[in-house]
C-alpha cells in the first residue's frame, strides 16, 4: 500500500513537471502555430539558472527552503526573457514563410542553446540536492514521502489553475484566444498581434523555465535533459491535443502514470510504450484527446 | 507509375531546370565533378589539387558521398513532397545495425549482404513508419517521424545484450563482390581506394535512379502534392498513397547510405539512430539547398568537411552548426546551390 501510494505520488510529480513543459509548448502552438523545437532546451536553461543561482547564493553549505521561493521566479523570468528576445529576433521574419523554416530555425536554436549551456556551466551536472533534503519528509496516509516533491505537485496544480484563470477570465486571455482563433480579425479589431505573440511566446518559455527550476533540486541539471524533455512533451501534446491546455494536463497525467508503471514493470520498453500510446491516439483521434480538429 | 495516367508533358527535366537558365552549366559542372571523382585516386602527385587526393581526403569524400545519398533520399520527401522528416536516422541507423547484426549473428562479411540487409530493413521500417506517418502532414508528420525513430533508438540502447548498448556493434572489413575485388592490405588503403570506388559507383547508381524518379510523372505528382494537395487530389492523384510511396523510397535509399556507412565507420553506435542525427541529415539538405535536385549532394559532402574541420577546431561544433542553420534559414534559404545560381545570374547580367 505504501509503495503504491508513493508510486502514485511519483507519477503526479512527474505529471506536474510535464504539464509545465507541455503546457508552454501547447500555449505557444495554440496562439502562434509554431512548434518550438528548442522548448526542451529552455526547460534545461531554467534548471541551469536555478542550480547556478542556488549554488551562488547558498554556497556549498546547504540550502534553506526560503531560497526556493526567492530564486524560482527569478529563474523562470530569466527563461521568459530569453523567449521575449528570441521571438522578435528570429521567429518574426518567418511567419510569412513555409512552416518547414520555423522547424529548421528552432532546431538551429536548440543546437545553439545546448552548446551555450555546456559552454557556460560545463559538462559536469550541477546538483542542489541539499535544498531538496532541507524540506525533509512528511507522512501521507501512512507513507513517508519527501515534502519537496509534494510542493512540486502543488505548484503544478496551482499553475494549472492560474493559467486557466488567466486564459479564460482575464482581458489578456480574451485577446490571446481571439488572436489564436483569427489573427487577421484580431489585428483588424485593433489588437497589437506582434505584442501578443511576444507575450505568448515569453509566457510559454517562462513555464518551461519554471519546470526546469522546480525539478532541479530533485534531479539536478544535466546536459541532454532538454532534448529528453522535449520528446516527452511531444508525447504529452500528441496525446492531449496540440494547442489545448486541458489536453496538456490530461496528457501529462497519462504519461506520468504510464511511465511510472512502465519503469516498475518493464523498464526496457518505457519509451516504446509511451510512443505506442501516442501512435494509437494519433490514429484513432488525430487531433488528440482534447484537441480541436 | 502504378495505374495513374499523367499527361506526357508532365515528364519535364529535373528541378535544376527551374527558371530555364543554368541547365547547361549545371550539367557541365556535374560531368566535370563526376570525372574528377573517378580520377581522384590517381591525382595524388598533381601539384595544386594533390592534397585533395590524399588517402585521408578520399576517405573524407567517401563519408561525404554516403551522407549525400542519405540527404538526396531525404530530399525526395522534403523538397519534392513537402514533408519534413525528423526520423531519417531510423532508416540510416537501422540499416547500419542490420549490417552489424548480420556480422554478429550470421557471420556474414559480404558487402552485398550488408547492402541487401540494410535495404530490406530500411524498406520494411519505412513501410511500417510511413503507414502511420503519412496520415499527417506538416508539424504532426515531423513529430511522428521523430517519435517513432526515437523508439528505435531507445530499443537499441536498452536491449544491450543484442546491440551492445552504447558500445555499438563493430563491423570488420567486408568482402566486396563476393571476393572478386581484393580486400587484402591495410585498412586505409582499402577504404581510400577499393571502398572509395565501391561507394562512388553506388552513389552514381543512386543519383541516377533518384534523378529518374524525381523527373518521372511520379516525381511530378509528388511536387503537385507539395504545392497544392487539394488540386493534386482533383486531378486524380491518390495523395496519401503517393506520400507513402515517397516515404518508402526515401527510407530505402537512406538505408543504402546507412549500409555503406557501417563498414566505413567500422562501428555502429546508437548515435546514428538518435534524432539529432536525423537533424544532421536535415542540416545537410538545407545547407546544399532543398529546392534543387543536386543541392543535397553538395550539402552532404560540404557537411562532412564542415564537421571534420570544425570538430578539430572547437569543442562547440554543435553551436556553430546551429548558427549556420539559423543564418541559412534567415538569409540564404536556397543553400549552396542558391549562391551558385545567384552568381551565374549576375554573370549573365554583366554580359
Amino acid at each position: 500500500m505504501d509503495v503504491l501510494l508513493a508510486q502514485l505520488l511519483n507519477s503526479l510529480l512527474y505529471a506536474a513537471v510535464l504539464f509545465l513543459i507541455a503546457g508552454g509548448l501547447s500555449l505557444i502552438y495554440g496562439v502562434m502555430r509554431i512548434v518550438n523545437l528548442a522548448h526542451g532546451s529552455l526547460f534545461a536553461l531554467g534548471a541551469y539558472v536555478m542550480a547556478w543561482g542556488i549554488s551562488r547564493v547558498a554556497g556549498a553549505s546547504g540550502a534553506e527552503p526560503a531560497y526556493l521561493i526567492v530564486l524560482l521566479p527569478v529563474a523562470a523570468a530569466a527563461v521568459g526573457a530569453t523567449g521575449a528576445v528570441v521571438e522578435p529576433l528570429f521567429l518574426r521574419p518567418l511567419y510569412a514563410r513555409a512552416e518547414e523554416y520555423q522547424l529548421l530555425l528552432t532546431f538551429g536554436l536548440l543546437l545553439i542553446l545546448e552548446d551555450a549551456m555546456r559552454y557556460i556551466w560545463g559538462a559536469t551536472p550541477l546538483t542542489v540536492s541539499p535544498l531538496w533534503a532541507s524540506f525533509g519528509s512528511m507522512h501521507v496516509l501512512g507513507a513517508t514521502y519527501p515534502r519537496y516533491n509534494v510542493v512540486v505537485i502543488l505548484l503544478g496544480l496551482a499553475t494549472a489553475i492560474l493559467l486557466w484563470a488567466f486564459v479564460f477570465k482575464t482581458r489578456f486571455g480574451v485577446i490571446l484566444r481571439a488572436t489564436s482563433q483569427n489573427r487577421r480579425m484580431a489585428a483588424a479589431l485593433g489588437i497589437n498581434v506582434s505584442a501578443v505573440y511576444v507575450q505568448a511566446f515569453a509566457l510559454g518559455c517562462l513555464m518551461a523555465g519554471l519546470a526546469g527550476a522546480v525539478i532541479v533540486p530533485i534531479q539536478g541539471a544535466v546536459l541532454g535533459m532538454g532534448v529528453d524533455a522535449l520528446i516527452l512533451a511531444f508525447v504529452v501534446v500528441v496525446i492531449g491535443g496540440l494547442g489545448s491546455l486541458e489536453g496538456a494536463l490530461v496528457g501529462a497525467l497519462i504519461v506520468g502514470l504510464v511511465r511510472t508503471i512502465a519503469i516498475q514493470y518493464f523498464p526496457e520498453l518505457e519509451l516504446a510504450v509511451l510512443y505506442l500510446i501516442a501512435a494509437v491516439v494519433l490514429i484513432t483521434r488525430p487531433a488528440g484527446l482534447l484537441g480541436r480538429a | 507509375m502504378s495505374g495513374v495516367q499523367h499527361s506526357p508533358d508532365a515528364a519535364m527535366p529535373l528541378d535544376t531546370a527551374r527558371g530555364a537558365h543554368g541547365v547547361q552549366p549545371a550539367l557541365w559542372y556535374t560531368a566535370a565533378l563526376a570525372l574528377l571523382a573517378l580520377l581522384l585516386p590517381f591525382l595524388e602527385g598533381v601539384p595544386v589539387i594533390g592534397w585533395l587526393a590524399s588517402p585521408f581526403q578520399r576517405i573524407q569524400l567517401t563519408y561525404g558521398l554516403v551522407f549525400s545519398i542519405a540527404a538526396l533520399a531525404f530530399n525526395l520527401l522534403l523538397g519534392y513532397t513537402g514533408l519534413l522528416s525528423f526520423g531519417h536516422a531510423a532508416f540510416f541507423g537501422g540499416a547500419a545495425y542490420a549490417a552489424g547484426l548480420l556480422v554478429k549473428y550470421l557471420h556474414v562479411y559480404s558487402m552485398e549482404g550488408f547492402l541487401l540487409a540494410g535495404l530490406t530493413s530500411a524498406t520494411v521500417l519505412a513501410a511500417v513508419f510511413g503507414s502511420v506517418c503519412v496520415r499527417y502532414t506538416r508539424i504532426f508528420f515531423s513529430i511522428l517521424t521523430l517519435a517513432l525513430s526515437q523508439v528505435l533508438w531507445a530499443l537499441a540502447l536498452k536491449f544491450f545484450w543484442i546491440t551492445n548498448g552504447t558500445d555499438g556493434l563493430s563491423i570488420p572489413t567486408p568482402i566486396l563482390l563476393g571476393g572478386l575485388v581484393g580486400t587484402a592490405g591495410d585498412k586505409v588503403r582499402f577504404l581510400s581506394f577499393t571502398y572509395y570506388y565501391y561507394v562512388l559507383f553506388i552513389f552514381f547508381i543512386c543519383v541516377a535512379v533518384m534523378g529518374v524518379i524525381a523527373a518521372s510523372p511520379f516525381g511530378k505528382a509528388l511536387q503537385a502534392i507539395r504545392d497544392n494537395e487539394v488540386r493534386a487530389q482533383f486531378v486524380g492523384i491518390g495523395v496519401r498513397r503517393y506520400r507513402w510511396y515517397a516515404f518508402v523510397i526515401s527510407g530505402a535509399f537512406t538505408g543504402v547510405a546507412g549500409a555503406l556507412f557501417a563498414p566505413l565507420n567500422g562501428l555502429t553506435t546508437p548515435d546514428i539512430l538518435h534524432w539529432t542525427f536525423s537533424g544532421k541529415i536535415v542540416f545537410m539538405t538545407v545547407l546544399g539547398g532543398f529546392k534543387s535536385f543536386i543541392g543535397p549532394i553538395l550539402g552532404g559532402v560540404a557537411y562532412n568537411y564542415l564537421e571534420t574541420y570544425v570538430i578539430k577546431t572547437t569543442e562547440y561544433w554543435q553551436m556553430l552548426l546551429g548558427i549556420i542553420l539559423v543564418a541559412l534559414v534567415l538569409v540564404m534559404p536556397q543553400g549552396i546551390v542558391g549562391v551558385f545560381a545567384w552568381g551565374s545570374r549576375r554573370e549573365r547580367r554583366n554580359r
